[in-house]
């Protein structure tokens, strides 16, 4: 007869703890580490809404089938998606859960003293035995306080432990790795970015309503701004005469700290933003901002001022577009913007060089609706002609007027615009110290050594030493030669 | 006058490749010329051919290997400094820079690897690998000698950049010696190794070398990471933005993390950690072929 076998009865706490062991072990860990580095890859194949909107946009016009079967699996938004949120959080906790006991048990181990000799040294890693005089253990004391071993002193025997550092470093890495997802948290939470084009000799006062676009963290909102002021002097960008690539970029502006009445005046280039406690101003891009009078037939100015053009290349020709919505019929102008013109090419021509040595602004102008009231938002730099029709064309240089029976254009200059990039990460700086912390521990834990080295002087006055190194760290047989040469040294 | 720079560290680059290549017929002519021929053994189960190898024949070749190693050194060396002087910046603005000093970097560590240990079987290979890089180099990625775009204009660039290609150089490789590990196993589980293979360390000895290769270059490698994050951060306005180029490198630092994890803590040797480190090799290989040539991000830079 056979005996079934009894189980203990698993119940729910049981359960929990089965479920806690097993996404805490070690095998759980790295399949989650393996799966964070798996379904890192779509992200990077994938165009992503965050990285490349437009590309994400091209590809529902290309094949909007799979765009929506992508989109049903967070495929353009992988970094945020819940899949990916479930695994890196999954892999956090069981780092915690794996990490904190071991802190707790190394503090302990740490305070403890080194386990008792074995009783049996010659089973034991680089065994070495010869007959002593009996002045041994104390010049074994003094070696191991030398060389900054942890010691317990026994009856005969001394044992003698280093290397606490390589466990120390290992767990400094993973709980660095945790203050740097709280850095990555507390940035997503409370942080803050937005954008805002700028011509120059324009000033941008930090406001909700200044900025072209703006998100806010969970937990903020615009009451956090700063109120400061930035006025655009000037803007200077420099290019190569062989490969017209740009060579540097540098705005001149006036800043007015937030609650302050006086100015001064800094610098911003593409690698030093400027800073006020944790909100950082960047230099993104740059473009044009032809500056046109648009009169109406009785002579009355209907509409003055820079437009900011949108780059389309390398020599930034760039397209704009001119919008006068209170003209009867409405009128807009689809232009673009030429700074070094040159007759090649379609479209009417191309630019040759990025900077301004012979600027020319071509338009096509519309008459009808232009489509303001509809609700829909609508670019600035294009107009939805659908509702227009064409009633001229033509191409216009600095300081000359066109006219047409219902009003004139005059081009009169341009000025550069800058793309300010105003960003507040309060996180950044805990990322920042958790990833320096990462690196020490990674060094400490790589590059430590954990050792034992046992000493006893048995009853017939013979010596044995042994050792034991933790993780097959190298070097024990050369330390142990050098503490038994250190033992038969004569004084 | 910086255009004559260009011109003159282009005949180093090219003298380097012509040494580079006598010095890959040396290790050759050292490693064939090593065998000896068949000699009769007779035992008593009747006679058999036995081919050994005697490098003490070839010594003289492995010492000029090694000479026109080094010459090759000094010339691409002298061709990464004009290039660096006619660009007045640090010559690893494009592709063609990265894969000069790559190919430096490479014949650098293992010089400096040959002072050491006895590692002139892996010359055959460090040559040939150099004269591939160098070669794809200037057909395929060579570019004229330009300024710096602005983005790149930082202290962050030389700190950055040596970091990741110290650090791609010895994750390559240990990848070699991976792959060596799991050639040289195949070749012993069918019998005996080849006369060619014995003068190779044991599979211990290889499955060694590559992961503590792994390991100290580990930690350099999240340098990297992070040195690349503090330049984002100042030069992009954030210091994590999941661009490709990021993503791969944070791919390839979780394959890394997982293989020594594997190592250490579950104790894998042998065949599945050569083929895991292999894995993480590749993906540092495809983060920078396919992300600097065909890939969209920040980091496009190969001017390709």
């Amino acid at each position: 007869m056979t005996t079934e076998p009894t189980l203990p009865e698993l119940g729910a706490t049981g359960l929990l703890r089965f479920m806690w062991r097993q996404l805490t072990s070690m095998r759980t860990a790295l399949i989650l580490l393996m799966m964070l580095g798996v379904a890192a890859i779509p992200g990077s194949l994938i165009p992503q809404r965050a990285q490349n909107p437009m590309a994400v946009r091209q590809y529902y016009l290309d094949s909007p089938e799979l765009a929506r079967w992508i989109e049903r699996f967070s495929g353009f938004t992988v970094f945020s998606s819940p899949w990916f949120s479930a695994i890196y959080l999954l892999l956090f906790i069981s780092l915690i859960g794996c990490v904190l006991p071991r802190t707790f048990e190394h503090f302990k181990a740490m305070r403890a003293l080194p386990p008792l000799t074995p009783r049996n040294l010659s089973r034991m890693e680089s065994f070495q035995q010869f007959a002593g005089n009996g002045s041994e253990l104390e010049k074994a004391q003094i070696w191991f306080k030398k060389s900054r071993f942890r010691v317990r002193s026994e009856e005969g025997a001394i044992s003698a432990e280093k290397g606490y550092l390589r466990e120390t470093g290992n767990l400094l890495f993973h709980l660095s790795l945790i203050l740097i997802l709280i850095g990555v948290s507390v940035g997503s939470l409370f942080g803050m970015r937005g954008e805002a084009i700028v011509n120059k000799g324009e000033r941008f006062i930090s406001l909700a309503t200044s900025y072209d676009n703006l998100s806010f963290g969970k937990l903020v909102n615009e009451d956090s701004l700063q109120p400061f002021i930035i006025e655009v002097i000037d803007f200077v960008a420099k290019y190569d005469p062989v490969t017209n690539a740009p060579l540097d970029y540098t705005a001149t502006v006036r800043v007015t700290n937030p609650g302050e009445t006086t100015s001064e005046m800094k610098t911003i280039k593409v690698n030093s933003p400027l800073t006020f406690g944790n909100t950082r101003v960047y230099l993104q891009a740059n473009g044009y901002s032809p500056i046109v009078t648009v009169r109406d037939s009785t002579g009355q100015v209907a509409l003055q001022g820079p437009i900011p053009f949108l780059p389309q290349d390398g020599n930034l020709r760039s397209i704009g577009s001119i919008k006068v919505p209170d003209a009867d019929p409405q009128l807009g102008f689809v232009a673009s913007f030429y700074p070094t013109f040159a007759r090649e090419g379609g479209q009417g021509g191309i630019s040759v060089f990025p900077e301004a040595l012979d600027p020319k602004l071509l338009f096509s102008i519309w008459e009808g609706d232009l489509g303001l009231d509809s609700g829909i938002p609508q670019s600035v730099y294009r107009i939805d002609t659908s509702k227009m029709k064409r009633i001229a064309l033509d191409s216009l240089k600095p300081g000359e007027t066109f006219s047409y029976p219902e009003g004139s254009i005059k081009f009169e200059t341009f000025v550069p615009w800058i793309n300010l990039q105003i960003v507040d990460d309060p996180g950044k700086s805990y990322s920042l110290y958790g990833a320096i912390a990462a690196i020490l521990g990674l060094l400490a834990s790589l590059f430590g050594r954990r050792r034992r080295i046992w000493i006893r002087i048995t009853s017939t006055g013979v010596v044995e030493v042994a050792g034991l190194a933790k993780n097959g760290a190298p070097g024990l047989d050369a330390e142990i030669e050098r503490f038994v040469t250190h033992l038969k040294k004569e004084k | 006058m910086l255009t004559t720079w260009a011109y003159i560290s282009n005949y180093f680059v090219y003298s380097a490749m012509g040494i580079f290549a006598l010095s890959f017929l040396a290790h050759a002519f050292e490693t064939a010329w090593a065998v000896k021929a068949p000699q009769q053994d007779t035992n008593e189960t009747g006679s058999v051919l036995t081919k050994t190898l005697d490098y003490t024949r070839t010594e003289r070749a492995a010492r000029i290997a090694t000479a026109l190693m080094i010459l090759g050194f000094l010339l691409l060396l002298s061709g990464v400094i004009a290039r660096g002087i006619s660009n007045k910046h640090v010559p690893w603005g494009n592709m063609y820079e990265f894969s000069i000093t790559g190919a430096l970097a490479l014949t650098g560590a293992y010089l400096l690897a040959l002072r050491k240990h006895d590692l002139r079987w892996l010359g055959l290979f460090i040559s040939i690998s150099v004269l591939l890089t160098l070669g794809t180099a200037v057909t395929l990625l060579y570019r004229d000698s330009a300024p710096l775009v602005p983005a790149l204009n930082s202290p962050w660039l030389v700190i950055h950049v040596i970091a990741a290609i110290i650090s791609g150089g010895v994750f390559l490789l240990s990848n070699v010696i991976a792959g060596a590990y799991l050639y040289l196993h195949a070749m012993e589980s069918k019998g005996d190794r080849k006369p060619w293979a014995k003068r190779l360390p044991d599979l211990e000895t290889l499955d060694q070398l590559s992961y503590r290769l792994v390991a100290f270059v580990f930690p350099l490698w999240t340098f990297a990471v992070i040195a690349g994050a503090i330049w984002a951060e100042a030069a992009w306005g954030r210091y994590w933005g999941w661009d490709p180029k990021e993503t791969w490198a944070f791919i390839t630092w979780v394959a890394y993390a997982a293989y020594l994890h594997a190592r250490v803590t579950i104790g894998w040797r042998g065949k599945r950690a050569a083929w895991l480190c292999l894995f993480a090799g590749s993906t540092f290989l495809f983060n920078y072929v396919y992300v600097n040539v065909w890939g969209t991000g920040k980091h496009t830079y190969s001017g390709l």
